[in-house]
């Protein structure tokens, strides 16, 4: 294991939810990534509006690793609630600052530590009057402190403040004040920096701090999505709140003052399931945002959009269930789910992005997707993706992009049909064209969920319904070569050891990766980025002896899959589960596979 | 259950309407419901509507859920686009579909378990936003296709074909629909086609979430003496309040009725609905005391029918939205793309 040094930490801040701290704690992060050093940030939140506590970790890694590291070096325990626990979680020889305008002597019971008291409190009670900039304040106040231990450039942070009270401005002198309260209190009474620190590096130039769902919801824009509707879910809320606000600024017709775009707040999951395949079926580019709860209210819908193929784009952000479970913690849990959603024989397009880059392109992927093959198409995220600020690379668009509306036929092309069969695949490709209302008088046809034969008429015949539903296989199979293809990173020489991840797994397992690779482990891994499997897949598997499958769940979800989809044998797949609901660190995967090796004797 | 194709034969010197189609072009496949059944009678009044208002049928848009009624949708306007959707969930289909194009005209044909059970969540949201469509709910009180379960609309001490009476109160949705905002509320009869014709064209045109509630006797389990759905106990308690007739703009407004009896009501389109009271003391503009009136009829087992409640002023669906006139599904990608160099300079927060 390696000890924390400079510009590799990870520094976490315990607080109470609704006291203003996820600012302070953006501003930390931020100020760092503006050093040019690369970040890693996820936001541990419960499900409550105030009270509850809170945490915010941020990962220091000048290499750009882009998961968790699993220790804690620098704790700022501001949560009287957690300081148990927050001690607990630090790393032998880390550092814990506390607000010690009362003392607590627990913090004693570790010699391994440093412990560093900043009666935060007791000056923000003294330098401000009202009672709530006292406590917002006393959050700027541990910025200062924070920025003196790790020698953070106080220019950063007033420029970031600058931004941050842009349209309060009076406000600025307050912060500006409280950040100098803490700093000063720090340069005067330990010694600074700490020997675990920021420096100034050029590491983030061309990179940008985004969410997923900010990038899902501009790849929607992007990928020229009309319509949207969504009951609010968390943690998929933020995906419809961008749209409107993108739509907002770039949708509306500066004449006229009209909008280009329709967005529906639903009553529930199954009106906004309904909704958009009544927009897709009529034509527009329609999409809802939900997580796991929604996806199994929508369930019959997505079977009948299935059966009548109409085109419709699930977000699915997922959360910790079954059940309410906790939704503002994370996990892939809903890999079944989507893969086979609603009842009867189903199976589902679905997509795995890995981070916010991901979502933006495979955002207009699934629109792409949805509209070619005339089906749903599951975008499967979580709120490790969803939710937290990932650096990536800035986001380009390649302005000769064309959306593939898949066959759709014009009046002129309907001019020249005698019948039109809404079934019937006239070239072999398994899908058949449709038509948009109110195009054509021979392009009329009836859309049902019941039994219907190639040529859209209702039908109670076995042998017409099982033509039209080995059609959907075939169709669904050809997805295969269509979704975006797996991603690989190879050992150096040959590997017995295959390692196989979706999703935002992806930086932990990287890491661990490299990590067992440099310890004499070699490893293949493969990143699955879309369902159905590809042959690339099936061959993955069968080029190494054992494939470790790294996974968000309790129930080796992907692996299952990967047994009832691939020729894979199960024992040939070995699960490494993690599922407590926080993000994955590269130690888990790590211990977990050396673990794993040692007890099977399978090295 | 197989639908048949009904053949078209046209008839010498059939009448043929503006566009120059005949009745029987409005016509789909045959119905295969019970012989008798009030929703065929619905099934020919909404043809005869759509072909007197000469809609081309390309442009309407049919849908509906599950059920009898929900059959419907086959059996009028085969050169519509048509869509059985899932129980209970046309409305939420249905205002998808009307959000992508505003300029077609939409008719959703539904029961009173499909939307007062099932689907009355979905009923009571797409009234809400006033989504421009005619919502036709056939109403028998009764579930056919699973046999005759009472329905949601069962009155009570309704009794059903094998001798139990409900005890649960109705839903009614014309209370319903007042009570949540519909801007355009009627009740009927599938036995009256003069006054459903009317209405239905109405409803048609009528910018915004229209709702007939057509009571439509079910010949099979619920058209027994005991039933309050039954075709003898509608004709006995039948009362028409206000009749409506659709003035196209074009045409010249006669004046057929009473002054002091008809009311005209502007159409956004220039047309106008032309109200004839029956019942003098009944005001289909005033909410409250519409909904005042449709309480007590309800205690003295009047079926109160006609148009019951009008509102032109408020906006509908994509009105609220502020959308374009232009259909969702005809802007060109062009137009919807903010191009590589936004793409970059919206990204300067997120430095």
């Amino acid at each position: 294991m390696t000890g924390p040094s400079v510009n590799d930490f990870v520094l976490k801040v315990a607080t109470v939810n609704g006291t203003g701290s996820a600012s302070a704690n953006g501003l930390l992060m931020k100020t760092i990534f503006r050093m040019g050093v690369p970040v890693v940030g996820k936001n541990v939140f419960p499900s409550n509006i105030q009270g509850l506590p809170t945490w915010y970790e941020v990962r220091v890694t000048e290499d750009g690793h882009a998961g968790r590291d699993g220790q804690v070096h620098l704790m700022i325990a501001m949560n009287p609630e957690t300081y148990e626990q927050d001690l607990a979680e630090l790393a032998p020889g880390g550092v814990l600052l506390y607000d010690s305008t009362w003392p607590r002597p627990q913090f004693m019971s570790r010699p391994d530590i440093t412990v560093l008291g900043v009666p935060l409190s007791g000056m923000c009670n003294e330098a401000f009057t009202v009672a709530r900039s006292r406590i917002l304040m006393k959050n700027m106040a541990y910025v200062g402190a924070v920025a003196a231990l790790l020698e953070l450039d106080l220019d950063v942070i007033t420029g970031l403040v600058e931004e941050m009270f842009a349209g309060k401005k009076k406000l600025i002198p307050a912060n500006m004040k409280a950040v100098a309260l803490g700093h000063d209190y720090a340069k005067e009474n330990f010694s600074c920096p700490l020997d675990f620190r920021v420096r100034a590096a050029n590491k983030t130039a061309g990179k940008v701090m985004i969410d997923g769902n900010t990038a899902a919801a501009l790849g929607c824009v992007y990928g020229g999505a009309t319509f949207g509707a969504w009951y609010p879910i968390t943690p998929s809320t933020s995906v419809m709140d961008g749209f409107a606000k993108y739509c907002a600024e770039l949708r509306v017709d500066a004449e006229t003052g009209k909008n280009k775009y329709c967005i529906i707040q639903a009553e529930d999951e199954l009106a906004a399931a309904g909704l958009i395949i009544g927009a897709a079926w009529n034509g527009a580019r329609a999409f809802t945002p939900t997580s796991g709860p929604g996806i199994s209210l929508m369930s019959e819908l997505i079977g009948f959009a299935y059966y009548s193929e109409v085109p419709m784009v699930l977000f699915d952000i997922q959360r910790v269930g079954p059940s309410t479970g906790m939704p503002t913690r994370t996990q892939q849990c809903d890999i079944q789910l989507c893969a086979y959603a609603s009842h009867g024989d189903t199976r589902h397009i679905v997509l795995y992005p890995a981070n916010p880059a991901e979502c933006f392109d495979m955002a207009v992927n699934a629109l792409d997707l949805a509209e070619r093959f005339q089906t749903p198409v599951f975008f499967l995220s979580d709120i490790d993706i969803g939710m937290n600020d990932w650096m990536i690379d800035e986001l380009t668009w390649d302005d000769t992009y064309v959306p593939d509306r898949g066959k759709v036929l014009t009046a002129a092309e309907l001019e020249d049909v005698e019948k039109f069969h809404r079934y019937l695949d006239v070239d072999g490709d398994h899908i058949a064209a449709r038509t948009l209302p109110g195009t054509h008088p021979n392009g009329a046809y009836f859309l049902r969920g019941s039994g219907h034969n190639k040529y859209g008429g209702y039908t109670e015949k076995g042998p017409e319904y099982q033509e039209v539903v080995d059609r959907l296989y075939s169709k669904w199979q050809s997805a295969a070569s269509a979704v975006p293809a797996p991603v690989t990173e190879m050992a150096k020489g040959k590997a017995n050891f295959g390692l196989i991840a979706i999703g935002s797994s992806d930086g932990a397992v990287r890491e661990a990766r490299a990590r067992l690779e440099a310890s004499g482990v070699p490893v293949d891994y493969m990143r699955i980025r879309g369902f159905p499997f590809s042959d690339d897949v099936d061959a993955f598997i069968h080029a190494h002896s054992q494939v470790f499958v790294v996974e968000q769940n309790r129930d080796a979800q992907l692996l299952g899959l990967l047994v009832a989809e691939t020729s894979a044998t199960k024992e040939q797949l070995i699960p490494v589960l993690h599922y407590s609901g926080e993000p994955l660190d590269y130690r888990f995967v790590e211990a977990s596979i050396s673990e794993a090796i040692k007890v099977r004797k399978i090295a | 259950m197989t639908s048949f194709v009904k053949p078209k034969i046209r008839r010498k010197n059939e009448p043929l309407n503006a566009l120059g189609l005949a009745r029987g072009d409005y016509d789909g496949a045959m119905s295969t419901l019970c012989a008798g059944c009030g929703h065929d009678s619905v099934t020919a009044a909404m043809a005869r509507a759509f072909y007197e208002l000469s809609v081309e049928p390309h442009r309407a848009v049919k849908v509906s859920g599950i059920g009898c009624s929900s059959k419907t949708t086959t059996y009028f306007l085969s050169d519509a686009h048509g869509a059985n959707t899932v129980h209970g969930r046309m409305p939420s289909f249905a205002t998808g579909a009307a959000a992508a194009n505003s300029a077609l005209t939409y008719i959703g044909v539904s029961g009173d378990g499909d939307s007062l059970s099932i689907g009355l969540g979905q009923l009571a949201h797409a009234m809400r936003r006033n989504v421009n469509m005619l919502y036709m709910l056939e109403n028998n009180g009764v579930y056919g296709l699973t046999k005759g379960q009472f329905s949601a609309s069962a009155d009570i001490g309704s009794t059903a074909k094998k001798g139990a009476t409900n005890d649960q109160a109705p839903i009614d949705p014309v209370a319903l629909a007042l009570s949540v905002g519909a801007s355009f509320i009627g009740r009927s009869f599938s036995g009256d086609r003069e006054q459903l014709v009317p209405l239905i064209k109405a409803g048609l045109m009528h910018k915004g979430f229209a709702l007939i509630d057509v009571i439509s006797p079910c010949v099979s389990f619920n058209d027994h003496k005991g039933s309050t759905k039954s075709y003898a106990h509608t004709y006995e308690y039948y009362h028409k309040a206000v009749h409506a007739d659709y003035v196209p703009p074009s045409a010249e407004i006669k004046a057929a009725y009473d002054e002091g009896d008809t009311l005209p009501v502007e159409l956004h389109d220039g047309g106008k609905i032309n109200l004839r009271k029956l019942d003098k003391d009944y005001d289909p503009t005033d909410r409250a005391a519409a909904f005042s009136r449709i309480m007590s009829s309800q205690d003295k087992d009047e079926i109160l029918t006609g148009l019951l409640y009008i509102d032109q002023s408020r906006p509908d669906m994509h009105a609220r939205e502020n959308m374009e006139e232009r259909p969702l599904n005809e802007i060109p990608y062009a137009e919807l793309n903010p191009g590589s160099d936004r793409l970059k300079s919206l990204q300067q927060e997120f430095r």
